[in-house]
């Protein structure tokens, strides 16, 4: 077997065994991860995405910073167990505007995906701050030092300009009102006709952490009251080859 | 040191390799490794041929199976549901209160409603329906919006001051910070605590009697038994949502409180909420 004798060659060159090695390596790459760039499938239509709104995408750089996703994922899977405990499974369009993706596969404490409305902005403050006060058995960590931080989103602007230029479609006009949309979702009493023209009119304005200043965990509690809710699923029919 | 061995005729060829004068017999791999390694190949090729796998312009293959994650979620659901079609059905149309007369229907509706509470309640209201301070409590008899199997349901489908649905049961406490002066806040607290026969200042509860009948009567009764129809606390029972202390009540007074739900008809089918208001209402505390 002549082919098998030039491997030969090969397994007694260290320099040519690396390159033939990473030559092995991209063509598996490029093979499994190169389609999900052009096939069709990959990311279905969905009504109802938009991106963030600065204050959502602010309560969710916090949310990484914090380490959230070492804990909790945020990715139903298609099992009976999982759809019945979280709601519909995840679909690829729900994270088109993560950047980079929250999906993980740690489950100490429950996935995320969908924790939008289900409960009350005081309980997301009340458990932030001590979740064993309303869950007991939690050994969810004490996030309460949030609530003293106060926020001016000086930097927010900057942040959506960045996710703008990986892909995530901020209009002009969005950058140009990012600020003033950061403080309005905030402030009930304030004027956000703007923010819901541009986001549209099911963000929630509220004064998330229910204290007069602007904190991180209003930024927060207003992320997580967003997820999984983006995505209108009575216009949804499900794919099955996807 | 062994002399280095003389090679025995028969011997396989050494690779070529010396280490020292160690050099390597340039033996095949064994058997079973081999065929072990080719049989994973073919497994390879045939699984690729029977799931999906390959991606090509459109779409990926579909493979011969046609297997679908997605697919197996839908048909294992749907089995559930259709297993359990007669039951929810017989729940929906069997009135609230006579679910309890039937046994069985009523184990059922316990049960499954236990299943829905833990899933989608407990995170609030406790994995033992207890409560925490300002999520009420579900197994005693203090209701705020009436503790009826109507009730109880109600307050479920639409929830608690909320903005998702229009039909959310809503009432608004005043901050009484911003239209009492802080004595008069102070006697009312006290009124209140001595409602309960806590520890009070006389004098100040006696003050705060006519504040209470002029600023909090309209809503918590005369006689602070509370009032269901507007989730007005009744404040004689000794049972705070909010602690009893008189740092807390002055808060609440101060502040006001302003508890939501959220609502669960878009969320739980009629069937789940009939069985989960058949399980709250058992718990001990139905009216």
């Amino acid at each position: 077997m002549a082919i098998l004798d030039k491997h030969k060659i090969l397994e007694t060159n260290a320099t040519l065994l690396l390159i033939f090695s990473f030559l092995v390596v991209t063509i598996g790459g490029i093979v499994q991860i190169a389609p999900l760039f052009y096939l069709e499938n990959t990311i279905e239509k969905v009504e109802g995405m938009r991106p963030y709104t600065p204050l959502e995408l602010a309560g969710r750089d916090i949310y990484i910073r914090e380490g959230c996703y070492v804990c909790h994922s945020q990715m139903i899977r298609p099992m009976r167990d999982e759809v019945e405990r979280y709601g519909h499974y995840s679909l690829a369009a729900e994270s088109m505007y993560d950047h980079p993706f929250q999906w993980g596969s740690k489950r100490t404490g429950p996935d995320l995906a969908r924790v939008g409305g289900r409960y009350s902005d005081q309980w997301q403050v009340d458990h932030l701050r001590d979740p064993q006060s309303v869950v007991p058995e939690s050994v969810m960590p004490k996030y309460g030092y949030l609530e003293r931080r106060k926020i001016d989103g000086k930097y927010i602007g900057d942040v959506m300009a960045a996710n703008a230029m990986v892909g995530t479609p901020y209009t002009e006009e969005m950058l140009e009102n990012a600020l003033a949309d950061f403080r309005a979702q905030a402030d009930p009493d304030s004027d956000y006709d703007g923010l819901l023209e541009r986001y549209g009119d099911k963000v929630n304005v509220r004064n998330f952490d229910g204290q007069p200043e602007l904190t991180e965990t209003d930024a927060l509690v207003a992320y997580l009251q967003m997820l999984g809710t983006l995505v209108d699923f009575s216009t949804f029919t499900p794919d099955a080859s996807r | 040191m062994s002399k280095t061995p003389e090679k025995q005729p028969g011997d396989p060829n050494t690779t070529g390799h010396s280490w020292d004068g160690i050099e390597e017999f340039d033996n095949p791999m064994p058997r079973w490794w081999l065929w072990t390694f080719y049989a994973t190949i073919l497994w390879g090729v045939i699984y690729t041929i029977m799931y999906p796998a390959w991606p090509l312009v459109q779409s990926a293959t579909a493979g011969v199976l046609g297997w679908s994650s997605r697919e197996l979620v839908q048909q294992e659901m749907v089995a559930f549901e259709e297993a359990n079609a007669p039951w929810n059905a017989k729940l929906v149309e069997t009135p609230l209160e006579q679910i309890s007369a039937d046994a069985e229907l009523q184990q059922y509706a316990v049960n499954s409603g236990g299943a829905v509470f833990r899933t989608w309640c407990a995170q609030c209201h406790g994995s033992g329906a207890q409560g925490a301070p300002g999520f009420p409590n579900l197994l005693d008899d203090a209701w705020l919006w009436g503790g009826t199997l109507e009730d109880i349901e109600y307050t479920i489908a639409h929830g608690i001051r909320n903005e998702e649905s229009d039909d959310a049961r809503y009432s608004e406490m005043p901050a009484f910070g911003e239209i009492l002066e802080q004595d008069e806040i102070t006697q009312v607290v006290q009124y209140v605590m001595s409602l309960t026969n806590a520890q009070t200042d006389d004098a100040a509860a006696q003050a705060g009697k006519v504040v209470f009948e002029d600023n909090c009567a309209s809503c918590h009764g005369e006689d602070g038994k509370g009032d269901v129809t507007q989730g007005a606390p009744n404040l004689t029972d000794a049972i705070w949502l909010y602690g009893g202390s008189e740092e807390a009540l002055t808060e609440t007074v101060t502040y006001s409180r302003f508890g939501v739900m959220p609502p669960w008809e878009n969320r739980l089918t009629d069937a789940q909420i009939r069985a989960v208001t058949s399980y709250v209402h058992q718990l001990g505390g139905g009216q």
